[in-house]
């Protein structure tokens, strides 16, 4: 089973240094929750370990091997939900998530999409654009591609903003089960959660 | 993949299309001005023809290439895009042929209307709608690097005329003279193939340099 493994990693925003010295080691079936206050570059770390972001200084390996140079095979084994949910204004719920599974590789039929969406409590709203979608039901198609991606490493950054309780129940859901199946999950949010029979390993950005 | 992109594209433009008839409108009504303004001596406006053809076309892509990657930019679709497992120069192949579709294609097919104001032969309609043809896509493969440099600055639109019309010089020079060159009499062959040859090599390096200006852009 694959590791994710950060060593001494530095970030440098203009001239200020946002964290340095973090390190850590997230294995198959664990859960690491970034903490911070604002502006403690929680975003930015997680920028790192999905590779949009290279870090000053340290390094990030996947499988002991560092994501630089694995380049595609990590990308095709990570998933990341930013803050910015990528839900296009024009297109409808069920083609946005069609086409950003396909962009992670996964070809989605119809059938499938419309049984994540269901899913995810959007059901009857499939044909609808986006635009016309809630804050949180946008949220809502944009983690609906945690149900259909496969991959093992979930970066989730905020992903309970703008849900009701009802959603954020059904996204603990999706966390509990993705462990308990040897996934790993590193994420950000304010909100407590709880995830039964889970190790959560806590990194706190100062 | 690829046509993952080139659909998703060609159905934003479809759902909006006001964006792809501004840039038609703009193209229109720009060579329509040059007649107007100086006046109805034929033999002049013959010779002018492919010069002022050309350069409402650069300025009618130039005018579009704001678009290409900055709303996916906000909406956080082009991190998704970076981060997918497929290969990014081939994603940014898409983007540039659905650009082209939807401001070069509109622009081609209205070249030969617009000639006729300006009194051009049958032949010279043909050879002008020929260059727009091979020179309009180096438009949109050139234009996608500057725009994937600009992404996020302030003031994007005005550096991205400064940064990639220098570089439509060439396709400019070939295709306006492409068509004096067959007016002429000398056949507009050396120019076509030149012009592609600029298709050629910019479908090549123009998704690669892209692809490495988005990373850069998104860092």
């Amino acid at each position: 089973m694959p590791t994710l493994e950060g060593i001494d990693l530095t970030c440098i925003r203009g001239d200020r240094k946002l964290f340095s010295g973090v390190n850590f080691l997230l294995e198959s079936g664990g859960l690491m929750q970034v903490q911070g206050p604002n502006g403690s570059g929680k975003t930015s770390l997680l920028r790192m370990l999905c590779g949009l972001a290279s870090p000053a200084e340290g390094e990030i390996r996947w499988d002991g091997t560092q994501i630089r140079s694995l380049g595609g095979d990590y990308f095709g084994a990570m998933t990341y939900l930013g803050h910015l949910g990528g839900v296009k204004d024009d297109l409808t719920a069920i083609e946005n998530l069609r086409i950003s599974s396909a962009l992670g590789g996964v070809d989605l039929d119809e059938r499938k999409a419309h049984d994540a969406l269901q899913h995810m409590g959007l059901g009857g709203r499939e044909l609808l654009p986006a635009k016309v979608l809630s804050q949180g039901q946008r949220r809502r198609v944009t983690l609906a591609r945690l149900l259909v991606c496969g991959t093992v490493l979930w970066i989730l950054d905020e992903p309970l903003t703008a849900l009701d309780t009802s959603a954020v129940r059904l996204v603990q859901g999706l966390i509990e089960r993705h462990l308990e199946h040897g996934g790993m999950i590193v994420m950000t949010t304010h909100q407590e959660i709880e995830i039964a029979g889970a190790a959560i390993q806590r990194l706190q950005l100062t | 993949m690829f046509f993952w992109i080139l659909r998703r594209d060609l159905l934003l433009a479809a759902r909006r299309r006001s964006d792809v008839l501004t840039t038609l409108f703009f193209f229109i009504i720009v060579v329509s001005l040059f007649p107007l303004g100086v006046g109805p001596e034929m033999n002049m406006l013959r010779v002018m023809a492919p010069g002022v053809v050309w350069v409402a076309a650069l300025l009618a892509s130039m005018l579009s290439l704001g678009r290409m990657f900055s709303s996916d930019y906000l909406d956080g679709t082009l991190e998704q895009m970076l981060l997918s497992p497929q290969s990014l120069p081939l994603l940014v192949l898409g983007k540039a042929l659905a650009h082209w579709l939807v401001t070069g294609v509109p622009l081609v097919l209205m070249a030969p209307v617009l000639g006729i104001q300006y009194d051009l032969t049958g032949d010279a309609l043909l050879v002008l709608t020929a260059s727009l043809l091979l020179g309009t896509p180096v438009l949109s493969l050139i234009g996608a690097i500057g725009a994937a440099l600009t992404l996020g600055l302030r003031g994007g639109g005005v550096l991205v005329s400064l940064l990639v019309l220098p570089l439509y010089i060439p396709v400019l020079i070939f295709g306006a003279g492409a068509v004096e060159a067959s007016s002429a009499g000398l056949g507009a062959g050396a120019h076509m193939s030149l012009l592609g040859a600029f298709l050629l090599a910019s479908l090549v390096l123009a998704p690669w340099s892209t692809a490495v200006a988005l990373r850069i852009s998104l860092e």
